[in-house]
């Protein structure tokens, strides 16, 4: 193994805020656990998120990564472990507990209405209003002109912002949405898989949003299954596999090849190279296979068999 | 920093902002289809009747599509919620038998009555919401076991307590007169009676369209009848939004069923059956989406207007008025045809 890991057990204790350069987080978990019943969907996960750093959370499907986020959403309770926000241990009971501590959630679904404009998606359920008593009406120039301003901000370049939310592209809205959490006083940002469903030249954009987002001094979680996506933004690097951390890593630590072959995971490779061998006729499969092992293998330092 | 310093100084004119001519930016509007249709109609009944242009019909074909249209307001923002409501026919006689029973059995003036019916118009309407919302029933559901209730207690609790199946006539009471001045009067405007509901009307229209357009509230109601989660979401108060679109419905209910009572001064009990569909079908033609979040209140207003030609149309053009449901069917399916291929032909440009 090449890459050193971020020991688990001094990392709360001697890290400081890059920005206060006070051993105090924006937002930190440690040992934090969760159990559905008898299931463990999470256990032991420590890692940290500071102002103008992006903390990435990698995993493949059923690695815990969304349990990771609703504890930190608000929308479950972690049953071990301490979140502490601003070095202030907390629980959150709901979503809005979250955003009132300054804890913003993109999620892939992104919370837009389609056919309204982009104006009052963005201010949709923090209207400004003028006037007052029952006549308050809404100050539309003004919003018109900050949604406007807001996106410019982020580097999104936007045509109108009365049409309709649901004409912009899948990248252009997910960075709508980024816009609004940071517009409304977001300090910690957890951005869902934001480059799932995208294509490539989408997911480029919204990465240079994350950076946009970033460089207004925001704590970035982006959550992720794809290591490409992950390394150009990421500082640090949460690994998760089956509820538990797998590797945590500063960005100088490691290297792509380093991630990508832990993504990929080089025990199951091997291990279906010698299931295929079993069941035998694969010859060419069983041969790309274990050439696929070694590769791994020569990355990480590690030997599988 | 340079994407954003790049970026950041986009021109007030946009090169990939196509210029949207006033006609282009006129179309992509919900209510176009049915403007369209309104001055198509207007124009038919204009060349075969020779009576349809005067004022004095004017006046009764505005008098008819306002005894429409001021259901449709509330009907029209219920629909942009995502919601409908079927109770809405029964429910205004619910309120005109509430006012005109209270105040003849307990003696009392007849505004007594009128406010009572108020608050049962608006709890009506309260109870159908929330029970929406408790149950997370469809609303059609909801509001079809509602007509069917309020069907039965008109009928089954004026018989039980005046032995009649219409309310007694409430014409001597103290009061009757002012709140027929409010309710059922007319306007002389140039020698032509209007008819007060048209007034009534037209206000209700002005007041619906600030809120939708101008208010938060409005923006909610978008916003919930869009993509209900979504607004959830990001903080919008779904459920009282929604109740208050089923209130607002009772409260347009309460003014045509004081209408009905104080223009006539009895109320038939089994009357109103049938009505929620004119009601649904002038949102519709107005351009209101069945599924929510897309309409406008002066689209309701239109589609008021040619239930109100095709209505008077027919009489003035001396047709059989059998044909009238036919003719109210076709413009339907037209209306919404039009409608669709104008939406398109707007968003495409």
């Amino acid at each position: 193994m090449n890459a050193k890991q971020i020991d688990q057990a001094t990392l709360l204790q001697n890290e400081t805020d890059p920005l206060t350069h006070t051993p105090v987080h924006l937002l930190s978990l440690d040992k934090v656990g969760k159990n559905y019943g008898n299931i463990l969907a999470l256990s032991d996960v420590t890692m940290a998120v500071d102002n103008g750093r992006v903390t990435c959370v990698l995993g493949d499907n059923g690695a815990g990564k969304s349990t990771l986020i609703k504890i930190i959403a608000g929308l479950h309770q972690h049953d071990d472990g301490v979140l502490k926000i601003m070095g202030e241990e907390r629980k959150f009971g709901s979503p809005r507990d979250a955003l009132d501590a300054g804890i913003a959630t993109v999620y892939q679904d992104l919370a837009v209405v389609p056919l309204m404009p982009i104006w009052r998606n963005f201010f949709l359920g923090s209207e400004l209003t003028s006037g007052f008593g029952p006549f308050k009406s809404l100050d539309v120039q003004k919003m018109k002109d900050i949604t406007k301003k807001e996106l410019a901000e982020m580097g999104i370049d936007l045509r109108d912002v009365e049409q309709p939310i649901g004409q912009l592209s899948g990248g252009e809205r997910q960075c709508v949405a980024i816009a609004r959490a940071v517009y409304f006083g977001a300090k910690v940002l957890i951005l869902d898989e934001p480059t799932a469903a995208l294509g490539v030249k989408q997911s480029g954009v919204v990465l240079r949003y994350i950076l946009q987002a970033r460089d207004r001094g925001l704590g970035v979680i982006f959550i992720t299954h794809n290591p490409h996506h992950a390394f150009p933004v990421g500082d640090r690097f949460l690994l998760l596999k089956r509820g538990k951390s797998i590797g945590y890593y500063e960005k100088k630590d490691i290297t792509l090849e380093e991630l990508t072959a832990q993504m990929a995971g080089g025990a199951e490779l091997a291990e279906l190279a010698h299931e295929l061998e079993q069941l035998g006729g694969h010859g060419d499969v069983v041969k790309e296979v274990q050439n696929e092992v070694a590769d791994v293998a020569q990355t990480t330092g590690k030997a599988y068999n | 920093m340079t994407i954003t310093q790049t970026r950041t100084k986009s021109p007030a004119t946009d090169e990939r902002v196509a210029k949207r001519s006033p006609l282009q930016q006129l179309l992509g509007r919900p209510e176009v289809g049915a403007l369209v249709g309104a001055i198509v109609l207007f124009i038919f009944f204009a060349v075969v009747s020779s009576t349809f242009t005067q004022p004095n019909a004017l006046a009764t074909v505005l008098y008819g599509s306002s005894t429409i249209g001021i259901m449709a307001v509330g009907v029209s923002l219920l629909m942009i919620g995502g919601e409908f409501d079927l109770s809405t026919g029964v429910a205004v006689i619910s309120s005109a038998l509430t006012a005109s029973m209270f105040s003849w059995y307990f003696s009392t003036n007849v505004w007594v009555g009128v406010i009572l019916a108020l608050l049962v118009s608006l709890a009506i309407g309260f109870i159908n919401g929330w029970i929406l919302m408790k149950t997370k029933l469809p609303s059609f559901i909801v509001t079809l076991a509602s007509f069917l209730m309020l069907t039965g207690l008109n009928l089954g609790l004026t018989r039980l307590i005046g032995g009649s199946v219409s309310s007694p006539s409430i014409s001597t009471m103290d009061g009757f007169d002012t709140a027929r001045g409010v309710f059922a009067s007319s306007v002389n405007i140039a020698g032509i009676d209007v008819k007060i509901t048209v007034f009534i009307w037209i206000a209700l229209v002005a007041v619906a369209t600030w809120v939708l357009m101008r208010t938060r509230v409005g923006n909610w109601i978008f916003a919930v009848g869009g993509d209900e989660n979504a607004a959830r979401a990001v903080g919008v108060p779904v459920k009282a939004t929604k109740i208050g679109l089923f209130m607002g419905v009772g409260f347009c209910g309460w003014i045509l069923g004081m209408h009905n009572l104080f223009a006539f001064d009895t109320v038939q009990s089994g009357e109103g059956v049938g009505n929620e569909f004119l009601y649904i079908i002038a949102a519709v033609i107005g351009g209101c989406l069945l599924t929510g979040g897309y309409g406008s209140a002066v689209g309701g207003a239109i589609g008021a207007f040619i239930f109100g030609m095709a209505n008077k149309g027919i009489v003035y053009a001396q047709w059989n008025p059998d044909w009238f449901k036919f003719f109210l069917g076709l413009m339907l399916l037209l209306a919404t045809i039009v409608n669709l291929i104008v939406k398109r032909r707007a968003e495409l440009k």
